[in-house]
C-alpha cells in the first residue's frame, strides 16, 4: 500500500465535523469534473490510490479513468462497501427484504426468486457474494488491490459476533478479486483481536487514530499498544480527529507512530491537499 | 459498578433491534439470553451467523431464557401489550420511541413502572450527543436571558418517491413521519426547553406517501410560556441522512445545535460563564463523551450503557424514561387532534 491515500467523504458531503460543511461540500462537487479535478490535483502531489465508498457517483469518476487510461497508468483505487446510506434508508422504508429486494442486482433476484427466496436467504454467505459483485462492477478494468468492509458492516458484524462472514468475506476478496480485504472499523482493539483468533494473518484495517483520541473506541492507549505489535496493517483515518488540534499537530502525531503503514485524508483545496502531503512527507 | 451481568433480551430485530443487539453484544457487562422476532430470515440469519439464542415467540423466550432487562424494538402499536406484559414479570424495559400510540396508556405505564421500581427508558437517542446535552445545560444556566422563541428542525431522505407499503407507511401502526422524525424533534424540545402544552397552525402533509403524512409543520406552545416553530420533512433527498436542529432565540443570543455542532452568539457573556461575545462554535468531537464500542453514534451507545447501568445500580433516571416518553406521546396526540 502506499503510503498516502486520497479520501472522498469531502467530495459526497461526510463531514463528522458539520452538517452545515457538509451540505457546502455537496453543492461544490456537484459535477463529476469538480471531483476528478480535485483527484488529479492530489495526483500531481503524488497520491495514486483513491479509497472511495461505492457511492452511484463513483461509477461516473470509474468512467473517466477508463476512458483516459494514459492519465492514470499506476492509479488504483480501494473500494469500501457498501454505501450504508443507501441501504439503511431503504430498511427504513421498505424494511429489511424490501431493501434486500431493491439493491440485489435484478438477474440474480429473479433467478432466485425461481428457486425460492428462502434458497438465497440461508445461503449468507452467497448473499455477501452478490453484493459485493453488485457493489463491484463499477470498478471493471480499474485496479482494485484492496477492497473493504465498511465500518457500519464490520463494526455490525463484530457486536453481532458473527465472525464467520467477516472470514468470508476475507477469503471471497482474495478468491474472486485475486485482492487483499481490507476492514474498516471504529474498535481496533476487538477487531484485531477477532481477526487473530480467526487466522487471518496481518489483516489490512483502516481505523480512526488521531491525537484527541476522537472516535477510538477502547481508548488511545489501546490503539498504540496494538500499533506497536505491528500484527495488522493499518491505514490511520480521522486523523484531524474531532477537530480541536491543528492540522500540524494531528499528521506529527499520526507519522510518528510506527504501526502506522498508510494514511488516509481527504481535502477539497488544492492548498489543503499540498499542505498535508508535504508534512506527512517531512516525516 | 456490579460485576454481575445484566441478563437481556431483545425482542424485535428490524434496523433498530439489530443495531441494538450489536451494540448490546459488545458490551461487557451484558449477557444477551435470548433474540426474538417474526420474521424467518431474520432468525435463520441469527441462528447460523451469531452465537445467540434466538425465538419467534416472545412469550416463550421471557419464559425460558428469564431476562432480567429487555430492549423493545417492535412497531409502535405491538409496545402497549408487551411492555404492559414485561412490566407484569418484574423486567427492565428499554423501548424504542415513540412509547405507544396512546398517550394516556403511555402515562399509565410510566406509573406502573415507578411503582414496580422498574428501570424503563425510552430510545430517544438525541439526550445523549453531546451538543445537545451542551445547549440544555447553557439554556439552564439562563446563557440566552429571556428565551423568545424557537425553531424545532429534522430533514431527511427516507421516503423520496411513491413506493411500496410496509408497517411505516400506516398510520395506525405507527408509520408516518410524525410517529418517526417528528417523535424526535418534539422530544428534544420537551428535553431542552419546556413541555409542550399546545399546538397551533399544524399541517400534516403528504408529498409521496399515500397513507400517511411525510412533512410535519407547526407552532408549538410550552409551558414555559414561550412558542416556536417545528419543521420536519422526511422527503428531504438534499440531505444524505436524518439532520435534527434546535435553534433557541434569547434576547441575549442565540444558540444553533444540530448532532455534529452547536453555535452560539452572544450579546454579553454571562457572568462567570467561559463564553465570550459573539460568535463560538463547539465540535461535537471535542466534548463527546467516548464509548466503549462505536456502531452508529457513540449515542446509541450511551444510551444503553446508561439503561445497563441504571439497572445495575438501581438509579432511576428522570430525563429518559418513559414519563419523558408519555410527554412526547401527549405532544404527538395534540398534533393530530388539531388537524382533525
Amino acid at each position: 500500500m502506499d503510503r498516502i491515500l486520497f479520501g472522498d467523504n469531502q467530495f459526497f458531503g461526510v463531514n463528522h465535523a458539520s452538517d452545515e460543511k457538509s451540505r457546502e461540500q455537496l453543492i461544490k462537487f456537484k459535477s463529476n469534473d469538480s471531483i476528478i479535478k480535485i483527484l488529479d490535483l492530489a495526483k500531481i502531489a503524488g497520491v495514486n490510490t483513491f479509497m472511495c465508498t461505492t457511492h452511484d457517483r463513483i461509477a461516473n469518476i470509474c468512467e473517466h479513468i477508463r476512458k483516459h487510461p494514459a492519465d492514470y497508468t499506476s492509479y488504483k483505487i480501494y473500494p469500501c462497501m457498501p454505501y450504508a446510506h443507501k441501504y439503511a434508508n431503504a430498511v427504513t422504508e421498505l424494511g429489511i427484504m424490501g431493501a434486500l429486494k431493491a439493491y440485489m442486482p435484478g438477474n440474480i433476484f429473479s433467478t432466485a426468486l425461481k428457486g425460492g427466496m428462502a434458497y438465497l436467504s440461508d445461503d449468507h454467505e452467497k448473499m455477501m457474494e452478490l453484493l459485493v459483485d453488485a457493489e463491484m462492477k463499477m470498478f471493471h478494468g480499474i485496479e482494485t488491490p484492496v477492497i473493504f468492509l465498511q465500518n457500519v458492516v464490520t463494526d455490525l458484524l463484530l457486536g453481532l459476533k458473527a465472525y464467520g462472514l467477516l472470514a468470508a468475506f476475507h477469503s471471497y476478496i482474495k478468491k474472486k478479486y485475486n485482492a487483499e480485504a481490507g476492514f474498516i472499523t471504529m474498535n481496533l482493539p476487538l477487531l484485531s483481536n477477532v481477526l487473530v483468533n480467526l487466522g487471518i494473518k496481518h489483516p489490512i484495517i483502516c481505523t480512526s487514530i488521531n491525537k484527541e483520541g476522537f472516535r477510538m473506541s477502547g481508548g488511545k492507549c489501546a490503539y498504540e499498544k496494538i500499533l506497536a505489535e505491528k500484527k495488522n496493517r493499518v491505514i490511520a483515518m480521522q486523523i484531524f480527529g474531532g477537530g480541536f488540534i491543528s492540522p500540524k499537530e494531528a499528521v506529527d502525531y499520526v507519522v510518528s507512530l510506527e504501526g502506522v503503514e498508510s494514511i488516509l485524508f481527504g481535502a477539497s483545496s488544492a492548498g489543503n491537499i499540498q499542505q498535508t502531503i508535504s508534512w506527512i512527507n517531512k516525516e | 459498578m456490579l460485576d454481575k451481568k445484566i441478563r437481556l433480551a431483545l425482542i424485535g430485530l428490524g434496523k433498530m433491534g439489530i443495531s441494538h443487539l450489536s451494540i448490546a453484544g459488545a458490551n461487557p457487562h451484558v449477557e444477551i439470553v435470548g433474540v426474538c422476532d417474526t420474521s424467518k430470515m431474520v432468525l435463520t440469519f441469527l441462528e447460523k451467523q451469531t452465537p445467540f439464542s434466538v425465538y419467534d415467540d416472545y412469550k416463550k423466550m421471557i419464559d425460558e431464557a428469564k431476562p432480567q432487562a429487555v430492549i423493545l424494538s417492535v412497531p409502535t402499536k405491538y409496545h402497549a401489550g408487551m411492555i404492559e406484559g414485561l412490566l407484569d414479570k418484574n423486567i427492565h424495559v428499554f423501548a424504542e420511541k415513540p412509547l405507544t400510540l396512546d398517550a394516556a396508556t403511555s402515562q399509565k405505564l410510566a406509573e406502573k413502572a415507578e411503582v414496580l421500581g422498574l428501570i424503563n427508558q425510552v430510545g430517544y437517542h438525541n439526550h445523549f450527543i453531546g451538543t445537545f446535552l451542551e445547549m440544555k445545560r447553557l439554556l439552564q444556566k439562563n446563557i440566552l436571558g429571556d428565551v423568545y422563541h424557537f425553531t424545532a428542525e429534522a430533514y431527511g431522505p427516507v421516503v423520496t418517491k411513491a413506493k411500496d407499503s410496509t408497517w411505516r407507511s400506516k398510520q395506525e401502526e405507527g408509520g408516518g413521519c410524525l410517529y418517526d422524525y417528528a417523535s424526535h424533534v418534539i422530544d428534544l424540545v420537551n428535553f431542552s426547553l419546556s413541555e409542550i402544552v399546545g399546538v397551533s397552525g399544524v399541517e400534516l402533509k403528504k408529498i409521496f406517501s399515500k397513507e400517511v403524512e411525510d412533512a410535519v409543520y407547526g407552532t408549538l406552545h410550552l409551558k414555559s410560556g414561550i412558542s416556536g416553530i417545528l419543521s420536519v420533512n422526511w422527503s428531504d433527498p438534499t440531505y444524505r441522512k436524518m439532520s435534527t436542529k434546535l435553534t433557541v432565540f434569547g434576547k441575549n443570543g442565540k444558540i444553533i445545535a444540530d448532532a455534529t455542532e452547536l453555535k452560539m452568539n452572544l450579546n454579553e457573556p454571562i457572568k462567570g460563564g467561559s463564553y465570550d461575545r459573539g460568535w463560538t462554535t463547539i465540535s461535537v468531537g471535542t466534548i463527546q463523551e467516548p464509548v466503549g464500542f462505536y456502531l452508529r453514534g457513540e449515542e446509541y451507545t450511551a444510551q444503553l450503557d446508561y439503561f445497563i447501568s441504571s439497572i445495575q445500580n438501581g438509579i432511576r433516571s428522570s430525563q429518559h424514561n418513559f414519563r419523558q416518553g408519555a410527554k412526547t406521546d401527549h405532544a404527538i396526540a395534540l398534533i393530530r387532534k388539531a388537524i382533525h
